[in-house]
């Protein structure tokens, strides 16, 4: 047994030890969240962000290897060493800023709140007074409630998970739903359920607990890796890359 | 370690400033609805065993659903199915208890532990010493004062020690509550892991937190086996 942990190690030692040229760059992914990153009836990885994470890829000449891994779980995961990098709709803040690096600006996804059609309610601490408003709990938009709403006498619920404040917001429990605009859209606005909902008020702003966008979550000791993608991003951003992959899934600017 | 205890105490043990969380919540779940269990299981026990089918039969169907399915989907018929329901939200007085969390999650949480607890009763009334019976019987008693003066104080005392696993248990099973967005003691340990990405110590501290409680539980339940189940204790020659 310890020979073979002594084998393991030294496997793992060696693999670290190649790794430093990035021939293979491994990115842990949450396929749950349509239309970044989601498993296709085939199983396949698709999404805005594995293409964007491909086209890296392709621009260092690396092998792309995904690793999926639950939302909650990336960044010890990161630590951890089980991937080189988090690719998955993964929010810029202060808090993740203390524990990993960050690529620069991957695109920044727009946070609106979603009522029923004719509410006349507004993303503001004074027109959702003692209303009742959900969110899915550890998102920024959890943060950004709790921070400026809650105190003010609004009551935020956290949910277990998007699909619950959903159904909630269905029946009528909710009387508004705070998340990322695009996932509300594909996941709710345009299915049956949501025909009687709409957006709310104008897009949330707030660098402290929105964040400034979404990144590639690299590990602090990796700055040879960091420079690499930023300049593969710059790159594909130079060449059309970006926005041709860019148009294939949005109908608006999802990098500003 | 200490700086997590030092910011997220008070939500671990009752209050995250707005709402009432953590052990107070786990705590409140678990007494309402032992308490609501143990009412409706004396009676239904009883049912449970009479000779009649037509009394015997509904009680076995309702314990029979409710311990083949798991807690989790009854927990979700609960709270999304029922209130899902247009007339439901029609009716004011069920749309005002269907729409609260914490109503569904006791009313589901109730139930089944009715059911499990109705089981262990049922189980301890049908092992009463027939001598004891006819004894009774022999004295004249009807069947309600037979029932109320013997079968059912010795048949919950030597039910005791199963019916303190069902309560254990039943501490466990709350820990399903945050489905129905109730903040308990699991769902303060997933705030302060999603917040700090401390894993081992947000779960660590939960743990915690749920061992004590079944610690005090046991003791409990062993001052209770001890003062009311003397008569069982193997003699001393």
């Amino acid at each position: 047994m310890k020979k073979l942990a002594a084998c393991l190690m030294l496997s793992l030692a060696s693999v670290g030890a190649f790794a430093k040229d990035w021939k293979v760059i491994r990115f842990g992914v949450d396929a749950s969240y349509a239309p970044f990153e989601s498993k296709a009836a085939d199983g396949k990885l698709v999404g805005f962000d594995v293409d964007l994470g491909n086209a890296i890829c392709e621009k260092l000449k690396a092998k792309c290897v995904w690793v999926e891994n639950d939302f909650d779980g990336m960044i010890p995961a990161l630590k951890a060493k089980k991937f080189d990098g988090i690719l998955s709709s993964l929010s810029v803040t202060e808090k993740r800023a203390e524990q990993i690096a960050f690529s620069d600006k991957l695109f920044n996804a727009p946070v609106r709140m979603v009522a029923k059609k004719g509410s006349n309610l507004l993303p503001t601490a004074e027109s959702l007074k003692s209303k009742r408003i959900g969110v899915e709990q550890g998102t920024t938009q959890e943060t950004y409630a709790k921070a400026y709403w809650e105190p003010k006498g609004v009551n935020v619920v956290p949910y277990q998970n998007q699909s619950l404040v959903l159904a909630d917001l269905g029946s009528g429990r909710l009387d508004a739903a705070l998340q990322d605009a695009v996932q509300a859209d594909i996941g709710f606005l345009k299915t049956p359920q949501g025909r009687d909902f709409a957006f709310a008020g104008p897009e949330l702003k707030d660098p402290k607990t929105l964040g400034t966008g979404t990144a590639i979550g690299l590990r602090k000791d990796d700055a040879d890796l960091r420079q690499q993608v930023n300049q593969a991003l710059a790159a594909i951003h130079k060449d059309g890359t970006f926005d041709r992959l860019a148009k294939k899934y949005f109908s608006f600017d999802i990098y500003n | 370690m200490n700086e997590i205890l030092q910011q997220y105490w008070q939500a671990y043990l009752w209050s995250d400033g707005y709402h009432i969380t953590g052990v107070a919540m786990t705590l409140w779940l678990l007494t309402a609805s032992i308490a609501i269990g143990f009412v409706l299981a004396v009676p239904l026990a009883v049912a449970r065993v009479s000779p009649n089918p037509l009394i015997r039969g509904p009680v076995w169907f309702y314990t029979y659903v409710f311990r083949g399915t798991p807690l989790y989907i009854q927990l979700l018929v609960f709270y999304t199915g029922i209130y899902s329901i247009e007339s439901v939200r029609a009716q004011p007085l069920l749309d005002a208890f269907f729409r609260e969390g914490i109503n569904c999650t006791l009313l589901a949480f109730a139930l089944n532990t009715c059911a499990y607890t109705v089981e262990i009763f049922a189980g301890a009334i049908r092992a009463t010493p027939y001598g004891e019976i006819e004894a009774a019987r022999a004295y004249g008693m009807s069947s309600f004062t037979l029932y109320r003066r013997v079968i059912l104080p010795s048949a919950l005392r030597r039910a005791l020690p199963y019916y303190s696993n069902e309560v254990i248990l039943m501490l466990h099973s709350t820990t399903l509550a945050f489905t129905a967005t109730v903040p308990d003691i699991l769902k303060v340990a997933r705030d302060v892991n999603s917040a700090t990405y401390a894993s081992f110590e947000a779960f660590g501290i939960a743990g915690a937190l749920y061992a004590v409680i079944v610690f005090a539980l046991v003791w409990l339940f062993r001052r209770g086996e001890q003062r009311w189940l003397a008569f069982l204790k193997p003699q001393a020659h």
